[in-house]
């Protein structure tokens, strides 16, 4: 039993891997609107959604013109997450300006209902343009390093098989780490983000310190959106294929990552992204051989959730709540 | 007052007499037209309805059902007009909803000339409305749905020239243990009512076959990543991959399979039959197979005539239940045809020709051959067994599995 694991286990190290920075660039943007205002925007999962779809049609459009065959794939792809995520940033921006702005103090619930008005009303909007661009809602981008390189785990000890990764693996997390680092820098070095952490805190001494609160929040707004609409390209291009309706699992699983690292606190959704997409990736693989068949992969999630319970029991505030002072 | 009450008695009394002589009425228009008053007027005409969605997302394949019934029609004209009767088509859409399609039935119901019904294109559609169909005793063939309990609530009315969903599972079985000489399979489903049920039945003739069942797991819709179970995949390394689901998950599955390095087979149902599954999986596609209840009209001369008089008729290609539309209204008419005959050229009831569809035998039509058993199934559906040898949608007509 412990020998079929540990055969599956680089394979299953490498996918958990790219599914959890996925889940927890996310998740980021889940936790860092929470910890400002309070509220948990749901419409975050169709912003990621938002992302995906305007970074395939950039890329789609590339190839019509034939300018994929020009330029490296990776400046292609660079450009491309430039502008999605000026564009889903924006968008995240004029959201907050719409509804939730003018609702900021009205009762927790009525924004919690916008937020998932919101989301439908961006899935929909999607969903009706696909459709009448492309005849059929599901889009399927030009697939993008897809070369497959082989891992020889085999060598390192002779209990592991192989494992392959397929070159975009590299680029999601790289990139994944990359946008992580260059937001925990932002954050904690820097002035915008002493003010955002302000913010936080407590709203009304920042804005009478001086701190233009509405800019803040529009800000935080904005670099949440960016990161969700960029790892919608990333996860576009890792997965190839993408419908209006992938923000809604993910966002779930995004948020529950966010709850167990610790809502309000960047480093926590970090760690909660990744450990849930390891996990995850574990239990699809391993539940039947755990459990003699009795479980099938298809309790994944349950799996991944009980341990979601068990840390909030004894820890309700998250892996990483409070503890650590700093929030965003 | 005395004025008053006996008014009010007179008009009570008149509306009474009124009703009832309404209904009487409408008892005596019902006989006429039912029972053989064939002779005189109106009686002459039979009409056929057609109920396939002639809106929306399916009409391409609706409206294909409805042409290819329009084409049959049309045909049996002249035969029908030797026997003194004008055969004319009302075709409703039925908007592939199941409210949509009751209450069309309703009105199929109250128009006493309609005799039968081709239809419907969506089993949940053909559920609900049969039962209206039923109640009026109105004789229904459908081109399209495969549901098993579309016929397993023995009416008397239904009929179907397709095969049944629990027979696709062990035909494809047959087909990779057979054909394919798999031995090992490993089973993914996508847990819905479809995708589980076919995976089940599957699994069934699988085991009744000997193959050995190596893994049997289910993903979630909607998800993307399924490099999960496929990692169980390639530790068990089987010789055959089924999944039970539909082209969305399958397209992906059937990607990652394939860049995990998983190069065995991969089979699938009726599911997995759009154009969508080749754009999503793209080259990884080939070496993949798929069970489906429509035939390929063009394998046969008789499919091949077909499609040619279609095209020269509407200017359209045929899609894949063009044919099946065709047979459907075949069937009915002979079956009215015999039901006239029997009746002493007279027009036959509604009951007696749901009688006379019921009994048709050996009727050959241009893609399957028809003859109803008792619970209104075709013994000659067959499935047809497709393989994608390139990235390109329609796949290759591989082999053909029936019943006997």
């Amino acid at each position: 039993m412990i020998e079929q694991v540990l055969q599956t286990l680089p394979q299953v190290l490498i996918d958990g891997l790219a599914l959890g920075a996925v889940y927890a660039i996310v998740a980021l943007g889940y936790t860092m609107v929470y910890g400002i205002l309070e509220l948990i925007n749901f419409a975050h999962g169709e912003i990621f959604m938002t992302g995906a779809f305007v970074g395939t049609a950039i890329l789609l459009t590339f190839s019509g013109l034939g300018w994929m065959a020009s330029m490296p794939a990776i400046l292609a792809l660079l450009l491309v997450l430039i502008v999605t995520s000026v564009a889903t940033g924006l968008l995240g921006m004029g959201i907050e300006r719409v509804a939730y702005r003018p609702l900021r103090n009205a009762p927790k619930l009525i924004t919690l209902i916008t937020a998932i008005g919101i989301s439908f009303l961006l899935q929909d909007i999607v969903r009706f343009i696909t459709e009448l661009k492309n005849g059929n809602y599901i889009l399927t981008g030009p697939s993008l390093f897809s070369k497959q390189i082989g891992v020889k785990a085999s060598a390192i000890s002779s209990v592991f098989n192989d494992a392959s990764v397929k070159s975009s693996f590299f680029i999601v997390l790289i990139l994944a780490v990359i946008m992580m680092v260059a937001l925990d820098f932002f954050v904690n070095k820097t002035k915008w983000g002493m003010a955002m952490r302000a913010v936080a805190q407590d709203r009304e001494t920042a804005a009478l310190m001086t701190v233009n609160v509405n800019k803040v929040i529009a800000l935080t707004f904005f670099i949440g959106s960016a990161l969700g609409g960029a790892t919608g390209v990333l996860f576009a291009v890792q997965y190839g294929t993408i419908d209006p309706y992938i923000g809604f699992i993910l966002g779930l699983k995004a948020f529950t990552a966010a709850v167990l690292g610790g809502i309000g606190n960047i480093r926590g959704a970090m760690f909660g992204g990744i450990m849930i997409g390891l996990l995850e990736m574990f239990a699809a693989a391993n539940l039947p051989v755990v459990s003699h068949g009795i479980l099938g992969a298809e309790y994944k999630d349950v799996f991944a959730f009980a341990i979601l319970i068990i840390v909030l029991i004894f820890k309700p505030e998250g892996l990483f709540g409070k503890v650590s002072v700093e929030k965003v | 007052m005395v004025l008053k009450k006996t008014f009010s008695i007179l008009a009570t009394t008149t509306l009474a007499v009124g009703l009832l002589a309404g209904c009487s009425g409408g008892q005596k228009e019902q006989n006429a037209s039912n029972g053989g008053g064939g002779g005189n007027g109106g009686g002459n005409v039979i009409k056929i309805a057609t109920q396939t969605p002639l809106s929306g997302g399916s009409a391409t394949l609706g409206e294909s059902i409805k042409l290819g019934a329009q084409l049959a029609l049309e045909e049996q004209k002249a035969n029908f007009e030797k026997l003194g009767f004008k055969l004319e088509l009302v075709p409703y859409d039925d908007q592939g909803d199941p409210k949509k399609g009751v209450a069309n039935a309703q009105l199929i119901g109250a128009d006493k000339q309609i005799l039968g019904v081709v239809g419907h294109l969506n089993s949940g559609v053909a559920i609900p409305s049969s039962e209206i169909y039923e109640k009026y005793s109105i004789p229904m063939v459908s081109p399209a749905n495969t549901a098993t309990e579309v016929t397993d609530r023995g009416l008397k009315t239904v009929n179907r020239i397709c095969a049944r969903d629990d027979f696709q599972g062990p035909a494809g079985a047959k087909f990779a243990i057979e054909k394919l000489g798999a031995k090992k399979i490993f089973i993914i489903q996508d847990k819905t009512a479809y995708g589980s049920g076919l995976a089940e039945a599957f699994k069934k003739g699988a085991e009744d076959l000997g193959a050995q069942i190596v893994g049997f797991e289910g993903i979630t819709i909607g998800e993307k990543d399924f490099n999960g179970v496929l990692n169980q995949v390639l530790a068990k390394k089987p010789d055959l991959v089924y999944f039970g689901g539909l082209y969305t998950e399958g397209g992906l599955l059937i990607k990652q399979a394939r860049d995990k390095g998983i190069n065995v087979p991969i089979m699938g149902g009726d599911g997995l039959d759009s154009s969508t599954l080749v754009q999503i999986a793209g080259d990884a596609v080939k070496n993949t197979y798929m069970t489906s209840a429509a035939g390929l009209t063009t394998a046969t001369d008789a499919g091949k005539q077909f499609a040619e008089k279609y095209k020269q008729k509407f200017g359209k290609e045929i899609e894949s239940y063009s044919a099946y539309g065709y047979d459907s209204m075949g069937v009915l008419l002979k079956g009215i045809e015999e039901a006239i005959k029997a009746n002493g050229n007279k027009l036959p009831t509604r009951q007696q020709a749901a009688e006379g569809v019921r009994k048709v035998q050996d009727y050959q039509g241009v893609v399957t051959k028809v003859s109803f058993d008792e619970k209104g199934d075709n013994k000659y559906a067959k499935i047809y067994i497709y393989k994608f040898d390139e990235a390109k949608y329609p796949a290759k007509l591989e082999d053909e599995v029936s019943k006997q």
